[in-house]
């Protein structure tokens, strides 16, 4: 079986991910979940909503976990990211690691998570009571 | 020449493709094509980065663009 689960997805369901991180030489399995968060700077967000460039997203997240599988010798990653309009508290990303030892899914997740807010063409855009903002997009 | 618009670069546009006809000066470069929509669209001017991919990997500014490239305009990402 891949060592990746990469994918952009309508909807996430988080318990799967223990199954698909699970792993015979695996000793510990990190995963971080992204969620919509009620409140950006006192301000109410009603929901979120995500775009992407799918092509280059799935080449970009593919990219990250074939670093982090080098570089921490993982037995499993997964980066899978929704799209669409998201309520408050629903799962928009997950990432994870499966390794031989903690140290390193754990560092492997951070990384996971870290590079794709920096590099994968995703889009996100925030609706209030009376206002849209794309995130990021401005100084 | 076909350039892909996403985010904030469609609303600024308006549209989600932006095409550069047959008649009209087409950008050479990445370089080219960032001033030619910054000049065009002046809200360019206030994002916090713009990038562009050539077939679907970031390009630099001194990269050649053909008709044939998929071309796409990338503001600032912000997933997860």
């Amino acid at each position: 079986m891949d060592k990746k689960i990469i994918e952009i997805v309508d909807h996430i369901d988080t318990s799967q991910v223990f199954s698909e991180l699970s792993d015979s030489k695996s000793g510990g399995i990190c995963v971080f979940v992204g969620t919509v968060r009620e409140f950006t700077q006192g301000e109410e967000v009603i929901s979120l909503e995500f775009e992407t460039y799918k092509k280059m997203a799935l080449k970009e997240m593919n990219k990250i976990a074939i670093t982090a599988i080098d570089k921490w010798q993982l037995n499993k990653v997964i980066i899978r990211h929704a799209v669409g309009v998201k309520k408050v508290e629903a799962p928009v990303v997950i990432v994870g690691a499966s390794s031989a030892h903690r140290d390193a899914c754990f560092e492997a997740c951070r990384y996971l998570i870290d590079t794709l807010k920096e590099t994968v063409p995703i889009w996100k855009k925030e609706y209030f009571e009376n206002k849209t903002v794309w995130v990021s997009a401005h100084p | 020449m076909n350039v892909l618009l996403f985010g904030i670069a469609k609303d600024i546009v308006g549209k989600s493709q932006l095409q550069f006809s047959e008649a009209e000066k087409t950008p050479e470069t990445v370089l080219e094509l960032k001033e030619m929509i910054s000049v065009s669209f002046p809200e360019f001017r206030k994002l916090s980065s713009l990038a562009v991919a050539v077939n679907s990997e970031y390009a630099e500014d001194n990269v050649s663009l053909s008709r044939n490239d998929e071309i796409a305009i990338i503001p600032p990402v912000s997933g997860g």
